[in-house]
């Protein structure tokens, strides 16, 4: 034993006794408050089936009608909104549209739990600085800790199926829409912010008369991110037990299924290029005010 | 219509004042507290950067703002002009002294008080517009009345009437980004102007703006006040400016009130070197009037000249005339005294020309 060629380390037998004792408390805390825990995000679940099954039973063509009108309504643009309609059909004529749907309902609860929480979050954070301080550092944490390590503790807690996916999927896919909700607040001109203030505006007033709207591009460019975060992991919360586009991708890899791969993995691409276009065209209309166009 | 104020004992005491302030100091830094004492005791700008680096930033300000009257606060950047303007209405808060409007401390108010204070008392207009860009002209001059709680189409009715008074009908609807930056700056003041608030602070808000553009402003401005009479405290480092809309001028050097008071008395008697050279460059025949050089000792006889008229209009007439002098009068045609051709000229010369050049020798 040569103090400089070993680093001093806990004892073997010390270190198995720690992590078994938090392995047994965690496990016994999941026993005990697992079902109570459960039981809370029920109402996640019964909204997540009921969008799945309501876009399953829906019919093709009015969710074609639904996909090209919203594409429209977001980005403007004819091109994207045929180009959506097509995308899907292709899709759906390759055997994928119930996965699709299924993808699409998670994504979009998701993305409104991700909004829900994380601009009330951002507007926290934007506020006092001692709270960015703080909940910066869990926000890294939470963007590169390997997402297996958490999924782990998820899944003991909630067992597998949607609820536990889309939680690790909210985990991963959060951070952006927090931190450029904070960002796009704390962006907003100094002297916009004073004249606000000179009027006589109280917080209130000035969160959503003027810093909400001025930060509303950089919060859409967050919710954008998210979007794209959250179709990332579609595949790893199949590993969970997840349906949709992701669940063929697994079963791809393990069994060698080249084209099955492919063409999910594909499908998921197509998805996330239509997300990401209407979501940015959207986002660049909120700003028009800036470039001194006329206004539609 | 200007929102009366209530009387109180304070306010008969300090006549016909609006604004008051006292030994207003300002400090920069995280201790400015305790340097209060050592500015006030002599401690220069300089000296208190290299030392404690702290900032002076105003060094004991005192001046009374008669109501309904344009004083203007003039000084070079850095002079401290836009951090006491912002005392007035306490974006900046004060290291030590005392704001009275109306008799009321300012410095006491709770922050509800001071947002009332602010929504009805004063408002303001800013060098480079702060207009809110989301928001369209009719919107961003309805601001103040929003912030109030006025209801939407009531406040939209009563932002009409400042739009169309600064010129600006029929650009309701538009974006700011949309306008030049004269126009921006109207909206700026018609939104100012749309709360009613008897406090008018201007900072810098013209300066952003090309010279005819500005002449324009301040055109808008002067007939605005000749019937709204407003208190309006306008920032501003151009002298010319200040000569034009000023009816009292403070000149602020490194925080400081170096000279205040009537114009023509900065002109004629100018406090100090730094002021001469200031100064220096004005055209004096357009800026200086008669009842500045007129002889009160001498009463003149025949026509009048107004005593508001300004050398160069004078000169022509003077040269004609037989006498090579006239009578100098108010307007309720009072003879004040007598001007001369000779006088008339002789206002040309800068007063002390020899303490300007000294300082070039």
């Amino acid at each position: 034993m040569d103090f400089w060629t070993e680093i001093p380390s806990l004892g073997k037998r010390d270190l198995r006794d720690l992590k078994k004792g938090i392995d047994g408390a965690f496990k016994k805390f999941s026993r005990t408050y697992g079902d109570g825990i459960e039981a809370f995000f029920d109402p996640l679940y019964f909204f997540l089936v009921r969008l799945e099954k309501l876009l399953i039973a829906a019919p093709w063509p009015l969710i074609l009608v639904l996909v090209g009108g919203l594409a429209y309504l977001g980005s403007r643009s004819v091109k994207l909104a045929i180009g959506s309609i097509l995308a899907f059909m292709v899709i759906g004529y390759f055997g994928m549209w119930k996965d699709m749907m299924a993808t699409i309902s998670l994504i979009s609860v998701a993305t409104i739990m991700c909004i829900a929480v994380g601009i009330p979050i951002g507007i926290i954070m934007s506020r006092y600085d001692r709270v960015q301080s703080a909940i910066t550092p869990i926000l890294d944490l939470m963007q590169t800790i390997p997402i297996f390590v958490y999924l782990l503790p998820v899944v003991m807690l909630l067992g597998i199926g949607r609820v536990p996916g889309l939680i690790a999927v909210c985990v991963y896919a959060v951070p952006p829409v927090i931190r450029l909700t904070n960002l796009g607040i704390r962006l907003v001109d100094k002297e916009i912010l004073e004249a606000a203030e000179a009027f006589g505006s109280d917080y209130r007033q000035k969160l959503f008369s003027v810093q909400l709207p001025l930060a509303l591009p950089n919060i859409f460019a967050g919710v954008n991110q998210t979007i794209m975060m959250a179709l990332a992991m579609v595949v790893i919360a199949s590993m969970i037990g997840v349906k949709g586009l992701g669940m063929p991708v697994l079963q791809s890899i393990q069994n060698q299924y080249l084209t099955l791969g492919l063409m999910n993995g594909l499908a998921i691409v197509a998805l996330a290029i239509i997300f990401d276009r209407v979501s940015q065209r959207y986002g660049k209309r909120l700003q028009a005010h800036r470039y001194g166009k006329e206004h539609e | 219509m200007v929102r009366g104020s209530k009387p109180t004992d304070m306010v008969k005491n300090m006549s016909n004042f609006k604004l008051i302030i006292k030994n207003l100091y300002k400090i920069f830094g995280p201790n400015a507290g305790r340097y209060v004492n050592s500015v006030n005791e002599g401690m220069s700008k300089q000296e208190l950067l290299d030392k404690h680096n702290h900032v002076l930033g105003l060094n004991n300000i005192n001046l009374s703002i008669p109501e309904r009257k344009v004083q203007v606060i003039m000084g070079l950047s850095g002079s401290g002009k836009s951090t006491l303007i912002r005392h007035i209405n306490r974006l900046i808060e004060p290291t030590s002294g005392e704001l009275f409007v109306d008799g009321e401390n300012v410095l006491a108010m709770s922050p509800a008080q001071l947002r009332e204070f602010r929504r009805k008392v004063t408002s303001m207009v800013f060098q480079k517009f702060a207009l809110l860009p989301h928001k369209t002209v009719s919107q961003n001059v309805a601001y103040g009345l929003t912030i109030q709680g006025v209801k939407e189409k009531d406040a939209k009715d009563q932002s009409h009437t400042w739009i169309d008074r600064v010129g600006l009908g029929g650009f309701e609807d538009r974006f700011p980004a949309q306008l030049s930056g004269g126009m921006q700056q109207r909206v700026g003041l018609a939104r100012a102007l749309a709360t009613d608030a008897p406090i008018l602070l201007m900072d810098e808000a013209f300066s952003a703006l090309d010279p005819l553009i500005r002449t324009d402003m301040q055109n808008i401005l002067l007939e605005l006040q000749e019937e709204l009479h407003k208190t309006i405290i306008f920032i501003t480092h151009d002298l010319d400016e200040a000569l034009r809309i000023g009816d009292n001028i403070a000149i602020l050097r490194d925080g400081k009130v170096i000279q205040k008071g009537d114009p023509q008395d900065i002109i004629m008697n100018p406090a100090d070197a730094y002021i001469t050279d200031f100064i220096k460059d004005i055209n004096r025949s357009r800026v200086i009037e008669l009842r500045s050089i007129m002889d009160s000792k001498t009463k003149g006889t025949g026509t009048g000249l107004s005593h508001k008229m300004s050398v160069e209009e004078a000169l022509p007439l003077l040269n004609k005339a037989k006498t090579k002098s006239f009578a100098v009068i108010d307007e309720e045609n009072k003879n004040l005294g007598s001007v001369t051709l000779d006088s008339a000229i002789g206002a040309l010369v800068r007063r002390d020309e020899s303490a300007v050049s000294e300082r070039y020798k």
